[in-house]
């Protein structure tokens, strides 16, 4: 006879109650966790969507998702030519703030070279930029839809494609345009201070051939370490492999983000597991009675902890599947990408037994302090 | 005289329990022998902190005496020591309890309440729920078996604590103020049950009481007064 599940369904409101409040709370530990997933897969979906194997920067630099880095265009040209080098593509990449009918967009505005390496990695509905002016892919958390006209700079682009789930570090929506046209975004100047800066000579309105990266496949026989070496013999270039472009990323770009997110974790389950303690030392309280009882007629030890531990973990693994369910229904609601990955799901889980275990020993303590005699008198 | 019998289901040679020690020194109960038969139905009666409880505490192997011998069913259970490890398993065997307030678990229906013990004494499911429903049908609540507790009256309550007792068949039966909180009609009720009891199961049934109103059913009335046991008076017989 199973005890502890016929106290829960004698008080079944109240558990219930206690149970989706707890899992309200394993909800945000389990979204925290979720958060810090998203935040890892944004910044590494732009930087994996090139297909790259070899990132080529500026000297004394960490590449554009770090920190500043500018090359000259041509750049591409030399790396193509290295040995064991298959394909390679100029890239820039720009923050960038359009204006959408009514609303602001926040945008991620990368340039490549179309037919060349760095663009979208995979196209949802329409074409890829085809030609060299005018034309953007837009991912689709821009609300952007295909053959709208979006103003950025003194130019106006037409969507030709669209992506999904392509987003920045920041958690912006990635635009794709030919890199000529990024170029001129990011530094054509608007009409008045154009007119200043040509009084002041032609050639300071140009727009100059600056990249800020060079993406590069190598051959399958070559390793991308061997070709980064080659690369960094012009003294101007920096080269890395996309392994430490991603280390870069998830070290440097999200650390602090994911110490933020592992310390208000820590502290969440801390909160958790003094709050199922509270509540089962309470249960346990309301129950001495019955367990000064229990004991007099002749229940071991081992029966009356299991009357406390099972319902804390009834209590715990309950709150857990509310959290967990909640989260799954609404993380696609979020502002920015929540991934769920079984492993966490599972993990967590695990955490929130070894709470409950932990939480259930003041409980445990109480019952098996309590006196037999407590059963008898009034 | 101190009565003795071979065959007596309960006996104390001495039994005493003191609480502290020195001038805080507390003497709930001073030497007290008592020999208890099988088919007996007695009374504990004397004035509160007397030490009514307290005796009962020790035969019921809830409270360590502080010295003396005590004897349950044949079996030595402390001789300045407790000589069982496991005295759960000891009440569990040999003792049924009936309380004042009944006691039952409410988050159990009456025939669960019933079958508890016998589920803890290793009885399959099927046994201790046809043993339940037996001593249930006996003392005349069998139609309240899926009843939770608290939905019952307080005879009910006290026929269902009273089946919790008899469910592993001990021998000796002890009871604290088992007709408290009882109408004069139902406490007869309840007494002739347990003389019932006494006799077919041939159980040694002890009762603390303070309600005079019963004092006729018990086969003898052992009075206690600080700690002592000063009078046993044959009452039924």
């Amino acid at each position: 006879m199973n005890l502890a599940a016929r106290d829960i369904r004698h008080h079944l409101g109240r558990f219930l109650l206690t149970a989706v409040g707890l899992g309200l709370l394993l909800g945000v530990v389990l979204s925290m966790i979720g958060i810090y997933r998203g935040l890892v897969a944004d910044a590494l979906g732009l930087v994996r969507s090139p297909g790259a194997d070899l990132w080529v920067v500026e000297t004394g630099t960490r590449g554009p998702f770090a920190e500043g880095s500018r090359i000259p265009g041509d750049t591409r040209e030399s790396i193509a030519r290295l040995a064991g080098v298959t394909e390679a593509g100029s890239m820039s990449f720009q923050a960038f703030e359009a204006t959408h009918g009514e609303r602001k967009l926040r945008l991620q505005v990368v340039g490549y070279e179309p037919g060349r390496l760095g663009g979208p990695p995979e196209i949802a509905s329409g074409r890829g930029v085809s030609r060299e002016r005018f034309e953007i892919v837009a991912d689709e958390k821009t609300g952007l839809r295909l053959g709208e006209r979006l103003p950025m700079g003194t130019d106006v682009f037409t969507v030709v494609g669209t992506t999904r789930g392509a987003v920045s570090s920041g958690g912006d929506p990635v635009v794709w345009m030919s890199l000529k046209d990024s170029q001129t975004l990011q530094f054509r100047l608007a009409p008045a201070p154009a007119r200043r800066e040509a009084e002041r000579g032609a050639a300071a309105t140009a727009t100059p051939d600056t990249i800020n990266a060079v993406v590069a496949r190598v051959s399958p026989n070559v390793s991308a370490e061997s070709v980064a070496e080659a690369a960094e013999r012009w003294k101007h270039l920096s080269a890395m492999t996309q392994e430490q472009q991603e280390t870069i990323l998830t070290r440097s770009v999200v650390e602090k983000a994911r110490q933020q997110i592992g310390l208000f974790t820590t502290v969440l389950l801390t909160v958790s597991t003094v709050i199922i303690a509270l509540i089962i030392y309470t249960m346990t309280m309301d129950k001495v009675r019955e367990i000064a009882t229990l004991k007099l007629i002749g229940a071991p030890d081992g029966r009356i902890v299991g009357l406390i531990v099972q319902q804390a973990l009834a209590l715990g693994l309950i709150g857990f599947s509310v959290g967990a369910s909640l989260i799954v229904s609404v993380k696609d609601h979020f502002p920015r990408r929540v991934v769920m990955l079984p492993e966490d799901a599972a993990g967590l889980a695990l955490v929130v037994i070894v709470v409950c275990l932990v939480a259930s020993g003041l409980g445990v303590r109480l019952a098996l302090r309590v006196d037999p005699a407590t059963a008898l008198g009034g | 005289m101190t009565e003795t019998s071979p065959a007596a289901l309960v006996e104390c040679r001495g039994l005493a329990k003191h609480y502290g020690e020195g001038d805080t020194r507390v003497d709930a109960l001073k030497a007290v022998d008592l020999d208890l038969r099988p088919g007996e139905v007695v009374g504990l009666v004397g004035p509160s902190g007397s030490g009514k409880t307290t005796l009962l505490n020790l035969v019921g192997c809830i409270v360590e005496p502080s010295a003396g011998v005590l004897r349950l069913d044949g079996e030595t259970v402390w001789d300045g020591r407790w000589l069982r490890p496991d005295l759960r398993s000891l009440r569990l065997e040999k003792i049924g309890f009936i309380f004042q307030f009944h006691n039952l678990l409410p988050f159990l229906d009456v025939t669960e309440n019933v079958a508890l013990v016998l589920d803890m004494a290793g009885a399959s499911k099927e046994d201790a729920a046809a043993r339940a429903q037996e001593l249930l049908d006996y003392l005349e609540v069998g139609h309240r078996r899926k009843a939770k507790p608290s939905s019952l009256s307080g005879g009910e309550a006290q026929r269902v604590a009273i089946a919790r007792a008899l469910a592993n068949r001990p021998r000796i039966i002890l009871a604290d103020e088992p007709t408290a909180a009882l109408d004069g009609e139902r406490a007869g009720i309840v007494m002739d049950l347990l003389r019932k009891v006494a006799v077919e199961q041939s159980a040694t049934v002890v009762v603390v009481t303070h309600d005079e109103k019963i004092w006729d059913r018990f086969d003898r009335i052992f009075t206690l007064r600080d700690g002592r046991l000063v009078g046993s008076d044959g009452a039924r017989r």
